[in-house]
């Protein structure tokens, strides 16, 4: 074995004992909620990402679709089949396959743009924490406005005005890249408010100083020093927006406003059942809603707990 | 007094200003006005003439200040899709969006915070966990999911309640209300319970932290030690102070209520502003998407501003710094 490859194994055997000994970890293994929502979170994460391989159909190829099978029943249901467990759509199409690639948009959406909103909101609460003055109130009277909006406004309106610019062709080429932007761009002033607090705090230290005093360019002190000591908040705050994120995301393709019904995320799928609610095809519509409902909770949950474990103060 | 009322008027006003620059731009440069305006057939020529009339090769800031000026006075256009004056259109449709709003935000407020007081004040009852369980249930639910399950419960599976529509509404001068008939009360039920459920839950938690925060404070600590009844320590000291901060809250909240109400209208096909706004984006409407931008400007402005100053009415701490 060579040094390095040594070194490496030391490095990683460090890195798993020391997860091992957190308290973070400890917490974890003692709370059934956190485990039992982290579960839940990776199945779906899982199925969603292994869609191809873990969906009975593939509800996108047009040669495996067959109109006799439109509206079919849930199986356990009379006239349904065990080749549809969750029956299927008005096109014959799977609703179980539909919803494992819808849950892929809908996460991958959820992802992206938490993202965008998390860089955002930490390079805008570096700075404005950091340099304090006028650059400060600016940037915070921004942020105070764009609060007092809600964000699904300011998503729509993202969304409406690049409807308008956007050829409509092109539009659904780009929907979900839209969407994020949409989201991301909405969601970033949490982060910009708790990172521009702890930075406020961590200016001050002698750690700071010291940087100051032999001359390193502020993007250092600020990137490779100060960042690391203030990010334990954002990934709380990370975790419960990206279940907002989901909601939102689902709530725009509902509206209509979002992905199109080409690709469709969990959002669009429930906006395509809610006009065979009427008739009694309520699965269509349920299903995938339930499915967007226990993600958006384990998340949630995990969040929750996430952020009562690494604040002390609330035990 | 006076100065921070004036400081805040002119902080709303910048505010306004730059939304209205942003429903300006929408305007100018989201796809070009005469387009929309003529026919295929128009010529090059006929174009620019039209173009020059209406003022649209004037500076920037020019054309900015007559749509300011336009906008005071409430007139923004013609519907692109409608081809009606914008500010009638949003004028029919402003009581709708108003009663179903008004009877949510009571219906949050009334069940909300009793619910967050109690929660705070019985932190390990069983009934707290319950409420707090329930509360995180309902963060999770979006909000038209909410407005699906009860069109399939009682709609489609009860048929007790009417799925879309306002039901019959009574016109008093230019405002039509749905308050007076049995059909449009019956009409209201699942709307308003939809866009209050999550309000509620939001207003459960923060009383909750809230009250919490106080209760914790030097102050009532003090009372208790004074052998205070906790009735007295609970209602008229923790509970008024707690108050301060969710005011703030509240005044937000109408505006989420606003912006909520767009995905309401839509789920119960409820003729209110939402309604029209969603179907603005989809059609790219854009007068109908700025004067509505505009409008709720205004509303969320006029709150803040209210806010501020009921917060310096009620807070004495604010007056004396001042």
């Amino acid at each position: 074995m060579s040094e390095v490859e040594a070194a490496a194994e030391a490095e990683t055997i460090g890195w798993r004992s020391r997860l091992a000994d957190s308290d973070l970890f400890y917490a974890f293994t003692h709370s059934p909620v956190a485990i039992g929502s982290a579960v839940v979170t990776a199945v779906i994460l899982l199925a969603a990402l292994f869609a191809p391989f873990v969906a009975p159909h593939d509800p996108f190829d047009l040669a495996s679709i067959d109109l006799m099978n439109s509206l079919l029943p849930p199986a356990w249901m009379d006239g349904g089949s065990w080749a549809f467990p969750l029956g299927t759509d008005d096109q014959g199409r799977d609703v179980f396959s539909t919803i494992l690639y819808g849950a892929r948009i809908s996460l991958l959406v959820g992802f992206l743009s938490v993202i965008l909103a998390m860089v955002i909101g930490v390079v805008v609460g570096l700075v404005s924490g950091y340099a304090g003055g006028l650059v400060d109130s600016i940037l915070m009277r921004v942020a105070d406005v764009q609060l007092s909006f809600p964000a699904i406004l300011i998503a729509l309106l993202i969304d409406g005005v690049l409807r308008g610019i956007v050829p409509r062709d092109d539009y659904d080429q780009i929907a979900v890249y839209v969407l994020v932007l949409a989201i991301g761009s909405s969601f970033w002033v949490q982060y910009a408010r708790t990172v521009r607090s702890s930075v406020m705090i961590e200016r001050t230290k002698e750690y700071v100083q010291a940087g100051q005093v032999i001359g390193l360019p502020t993007t250092t002190i600020l990137f490779r020093h100060i960042m690391p000591n203030v990010l334990g908040p954002v990934l709380v705050i990370a975790t419960i927006q990206l279940a907002l994120a989901i909601i939102t995301e689902a709530t725009l393709s509902f509206l209509g406003v979002g992905v199109p019904p080409t690709s469709p995320s969990l959002g669009t799928l429930i906006r395509i059942g809610n006009d065979y609610l009427f008739s009694g095809e309520w699965w269509i519509t349920i299903f995938p809603g339930v499915a967007l409902v226990v993600l958006v909770l384990a998340i949630n949950l995990l969040g929750d707990w996430l952020r009562d474990a690494l604040n002390p103060k609330l035990r | 007094m006076l100065l921070f009322i004036l400081k805040r008027l002119a902080q709303s006003v910048a505010v306004m200003l730059v939304v209205a620059l942003i429903a300006f731009s929408l305007f100018r440069y989201v796809g070009d006005p005469i387009d929309s305006m003529v026919g295929q057939d128009t010529t090059l020529q006929q174009r620019e003439q039209l173009r020059e009339r209406l003022g649209l090769n004037d500076p920037f800031f020019v054309q900015y200040a007559r749509f300011i000026g336009h906008a005071v006075q409430g007139d923004f256009g013609l519907s692109y899709r409608l081809r009606q004056p914008v500010d009638s259109l949003l004028a029919q449709r402003f009581p709708a969006t108003f009663e179903l709003s008004l009877v949510s935000a009571i219906m949050a407020l009334v069940i909300g915070v009793p619910m967050g007081v109690y929660t705070a004040l019985n932190r390990r009852g069983i009934l707290s966990r319950g409420f707090m369980t329930l509360s995180l249930i309902g963060i999770s639910l979006p909000t038209f999911l909410i407005g699906i399950l009860l069109i399939l419960l009682f709609g489609v599976i009860l048929r007790w309640l009417p799925t879309f529509g306002r039901g019959d509404v009574v016109h008093i001068g230019w405002w039509t209300t749905g308050f007076l008939t049995a059909s449009g009360l019956k009409s209201l039920i699942m709307p308003a319970i939809t866009l209050a459920i999550f309000q509620m839950t939001l207003i459960v938690r923060l009383i909750r932290a809230e009250m919490l925060e106080v209760l914790r404070t030097d102050y009532v600590k003090f009372a208790r030690a004074r052998g205070l009844k906790a009735r007295t320590i609970n209602f008229r000291i923790a509970l008024k102070n707690t108050l301060v901060p969710v005011m703030t809250i509240i005044g937000l909240q109408i505006g989420s209520i606003i912006a909520f109400a767009i995905i309401t209208e839509s789920v119960f096909q409820w003729p209110g502003m939402g309604l029209l706004f969603i179907q603005a984006i989809e059609n790219v409407d854009i007068p109908v998407m700025a004067a509505y931008l505009m409008l709720i400007a205004f509303i969320f402005v006029v709150i803040n501003l209210t806010v501020d100053i009921l917060y310096f009415v009620v807070d004495p701490r604010l007056r004396v710094q001042r």
